[in-house]
């Protein structure tokens, strides 16, 4: 809504679950949250909606969250866009929250853009940052634009709440204490059970993708530098080292891999404890995407490749000759 | 049937860059598309017609060069197109390109389905499909990889991250389509050239029955505060020396101590 911005108060993260387990990002959120919280002095509240999710709630509390509003009824088991912006909305027409996050997982990016029309706000998109103008009371949403080639940063200065969804895999999850004390709100839900306009008429777990790579603990990732033949051995490296196989946007747009295993600002934000880059040259739309990544290890062709200057360890060579060496080096020595 | 398809001309954003000097982007030279994802929103949206007749009209928010994106659209077979232009609607964020879009919608008129591409490459926001629909009161049905209708029934498989929905609804309804639903069709040349002879229908803010306030910059919740160029990341980098057994042993070593083999 335009104005109220005086009346607005307090942080809250929508929490998304499936199964009463929560997404990795709603508890990055809660981590971040809070920090962005006791900048701005308010209470975080934590959204949840599902079924069987009381557990969950009282998680939430060690995780971070001052207050959990809590819609649990069996009809909400399943996604659904019509029920959750409705129940979210009324909340936020009658509490007033000055900053409202989301995770912009598939679910999120499905949601939060018709709750912002709905609740006539702004939104920023998949942000990699946030902060608080302190001075002014603002909220600063940071994203990347035009291909990752630019970085803008968003203000929402006249409507509240403040909205963005985030990016999962950059921000440090929350951690749990459950010495933490808070307040779980349940609200009532029977007037939202028939909202439904959408039937689903079918869920299936897409066993075809594979391991996302966002949760892998580590990647061997591929880039144009690694030619075509490469491409064998360095799955077979990925398989020894019992890591996920990545992917440069270049990669995948020569048809190498599927969009799912590009890392970067136009695919996806990675954090392993391993990251072995081989043939990439580490423009900076794909370092955003990973230079958070525990252990990062180069292997290039140009000594002037900008891989480099993110990796811990880096050696310039050919992949087709240090990758069999090393393969025969782990296979020696296990 | 009755199908309108918005899309959005955009740069071909692989070609953008900063200008470290002038702090600004160089965004001159640079060629327009249609947004990829919006051919597949019409290239979907041309199948249903094909297998329920009906008509395709094309729907575009920009600058005078859009036309050539309306054009392109009508070579591939859109039967019409309408055009929104106005110096007002620039600077619009994606709630005000929601609203400015509904509004045309609402003078359209009838429609059963609005088909959108999920996301624009320059924002990459995926936010209009959903604001539009929100504005609409009707449902969204999201990341299609498949449509299909049947009766007064639309229906489509959704890609949700990891997860496989068949979803179904009435119509009116609008539906936002992944990159891997089709392979867009492409406008042979004379099509498009005979694309030019035809009328596209043009529309300004007072041709629109809204709140100006709503239009453009001015009607943007969101502003930009600040554009600037990624950081590099400048680190200290141990570069390993040798040949390529000594190498292959430094790693192995390496990640022996970080407890990885």
């Amino acid at each position: 809504m335009k104005g109220n911005i005086q009346e607005s108060r307090g942080l809250w993260v929508f929490v998304e679950q499936n199964d009463g387990e929560a997404a990795r990002v709603s508890l990055e959120l809660l981590g971040k949250g809070r920090e962005l919280s006791d900048k701005l002095e308010v209470n975080l509240t934590a959204l949840l909606i599902g079924d069987s999710v009381t557990r969950l709630a009282e998680e939430l509390i060690w995780y971070g969250a001052d207050k959990v509003v809590l819609a649990e009824d069996a009809a909400f088991s399943d996604y659904r866009t019509e029920i959750y912006t409705r129940i979210i909305s009324d909340q936020a027409k009658k509490d007033k929250p000055e900053v409202l996050i989301i995770g912009a997982t598939p679910i999120g990016r499905d949601l939060a853009p018709r709750l912002a029309f709905k609740l006539e706000t702004g939104c920023a998109a998949d942000c990699t940052a946030l902060d608080i103008d302190t001075e002014n009371r603002l909220f600063l949403a940071t994203r990347p634009a035009f291909g990752g080639n630019v970085m803008a940063t968003i203000i929402c200065p006249d409507h509240r709440p403040q909205m963005a969804t985030v990016r999962p895999g950059v921000m440090p999850s929350s951690t749990m204490d459950n010495a933490r004390t808070g307040e779980i709100i349940r609200i009532d839900t029977a007037q939202y059970r028939d909202m439904a306009e959408v039937e689903i008429l079918e869920t299936v777990s897409d066993e075809e993708e594979g391991v996302d790579i966002q949760e892998a603990e580590r990647i061997v990732a591929i880039g144009m530098g690694a030619n075509k033949e490469a491409l064998d051995m360095l799955k077979e490296l990925a398989g020894l080292l019992c890591a996920e196989v990545g992917a440069s946007r270049r990669a995948v747009e020569a048809g190498w891999f599927s969009h799912d295993c590009q890392v970067g600002q136009t695919g996806k934000t990675v954090r392993p404890s391993m990251y072995i880059a081989c043939g990439v040259s580490g423009a900076v739309q794909h370092t955003a995407g990973m230079s958070g990544s525990k252990l990062i290890i180069a292997i290039n062709n140009d000594p002037k490749a900008e891989i480099f200057n993110v990796a811990d360890y880096g050696c310039v060579g050919k992949i087709t000759d240090i990758v069999p060496a090393l393969i025969a080096e782990i296979k020696r020595r296990s | 049937m009755i199908i309108i398809v918005c899309i959005k001309q955009v740069p071909d954003v692989s070609e953008v860059s900063w200008d470290t000097e002038t702090g600004s982007l160089i965004r001159t030279g640079i060629p327009s598309i249609i947004n990829p994802c919006d051919k597949n929103a019409i290239e979907a949206a041309l199948t249903l017609k094909e297998k329920y007749g009906g008509k395709v009209i094309i729907l575009s928010m920009g600058p005078d060069q859009a036309e050539e994106a309306l054009r392109e659209a009508m070579g591939m077979g859109a039967d019409e197109a309408v055009h929104l232009t106005s110096k007002r609607f620039a600077g619009s964020d994606t709630w005000a390109t929601a609203y400015t879009l509904g509004l045309a919608v609402k003078k359209i008129g009838q429609y059963d389905l609005i088909v959108c591409g999920k996301e624009a490459v320059d924002g990459m926001t995926a936010q209009v499909g959903p604001e539009l629909a929100e504005f609409l009161n009707i449902p969204q049905l999201t990341y299609a990889v498949n449509i299909d209708v049947a009766d007064d029934r639309v229906r489509i498989s959704q890609k949700l991250g990891s997860l496989r929905r068949v979803l179904q609804c009435r119509m009116p309804a609008l539906i936002t389509v992944e990159r891997d639903a089709n392979e867009p069709r492409i406008a042979p040349m004379d099509t498009i050239i005979e694309a030019y002879s035809k009328e596209i229908t043009v529309w300004g803010p007072e041709d629109l029955d809204g709140d100006v306030a709503n239009f453009g910059l001015k009607g943007s919740p969101t502003k930009l505060r600040k554009m600037y160029a990624p950081k590099l990341i400048k680190s200290k980098v141990e570069m390993l020396q040798g040949n390529r057994e000594q190498v292959a042993a430094a790693l192995v070593q390496i990640l022996r101590a970080r407890h990885i083999l």
